[in-house]
């Protein structure tokens, strides 16, 4: 068997806060979504000017 | 749209009324060709928020593909070879990218409020392919045959024991787990994304804001003139072209 990337022997790290109670892995993959989702409405899309101005 | 008559002089009448020609005619009415498969999308479709559905599909047809190679190979492939990790790590990660990119197309969808036009059942189906795609998951992780899975089982056991399903929907019934997600819940999905896809077409991608308020501007302008007999159209051959598919 391989062995894994990160030491995967100890429970899992937490992030608690009231009732909400998640996992790290979970948090830093619902904040990369987040930071997506800005970044796709930021970002201008290649050639999207151009479309616009009505030149294709 | 016409649809090509049969050969004349063959004994058949020149429009028979069968259920075949009905289903055909208004499905043609329903999703002509020219939305079906267009010419291109408008040009408020050149942006970053409108990937994702179509990065949707692509982990789904990834998804599709590896499963259906670990479903031929078998449990003994996917744990003790090489070639059987790569697939399994394949359809788990291919997995996680489409609950990634699913997600932030519905909460694009969501903000831009994309029931808007007469597409309540695009926003439907997307929805509810979501709530179908998330059981997929769970029965695919109790179906891997190891320790995780054991442990996943029994938390999920108990979480749906206290809900009341537990007793048609056994977590810890590998059988069961297992048609559920190479057969039933896959077929649902497919089926799901499919109608999904199908009601864009037929309805057109929503556009902006913005885009919207402009063409309400311009129907009322054109009604107060007296020239305006005209609709808002939704689709997307009322919107300037990218000339392109996206």
């Amino acid at each position: 068997m391989l062995a894994a990337i990160f030491n995967l022997n100890h429970p899992a790290h937490t992030v608690d806060w009231e009732f909400i109670h998640l996992s790290v892995s979970n948090v830093v993959v619902i904040a990369l979504m987040l930071i997506v989702f800005v970044l796709a409405i930021v970002l201008p899309f290649p050639g999207a000017a151009r479309r616009r101005g009505g030149t294709s | 749209m016409s649809v090509a008559p049969p050969p004349s002089g063959e004994g058949m009448p020149a429009h028979p009324d069968t259920w075949t020609v009905r289903v055909r005619e208004a499905a043609v009415q329903a999703l002509p060709p020219e939305k079906l498969l267009p010419d291109g999308q408008p040009t408020y479709v050149a942006s970053w928020i409108y990937v994702f559905g179509v990065a949707s599909i692509a982990s789904l047809i990834v998804i599709i593909a590896s499963g259906s190679i670990l479903a031929l190979k078998g449990p003994a492939w996917w744990h003790y070879t090489g070639v059987g990790h790569f697939f399994n790590s394949i359809h788990m990660w291919s997995v996680e990218l489409f609950f990634f990119v699913m997600v932030v197309h519905l909460w694009g969808k969501f903000w831009m409020a994309a029931w808007r036009g007469g597409r309540a059942r695009v926003w439907v189906t997307g929805a509810v392919t979501f709530l179908v795609a998330v059981p997929t998951a769970l029965t695919g992780y109790v179906s891997q045959q190891n320790f995780d899975a054991q442990w996943i089982s029994t938390q999920a056991k108990d979480g749906l024991n206290s809900v009341g399903v537990g007793a048609f929907f056994n977590v810890t019934n590998f059988g069961q787990m297992y048609s559920y997600h190479v057969l039933l819940l896959p077929v649902a999905v497919v089926v799901l994304v499919s109608a999904h896809v199908l009601l864009v077409r037929r309805h057109g991608v929503v556009p902006p804001f913005e885009i919207d308020s402009k063409k309400a501007a311009l129907v009322s302008t054109a009604r107060l003139d007296g020239s305006g007999s005209s609709t808002p159209g939704n689709s997307p051959a009322s919107q300037p072209s990218t000339g392109a598919q996206s």
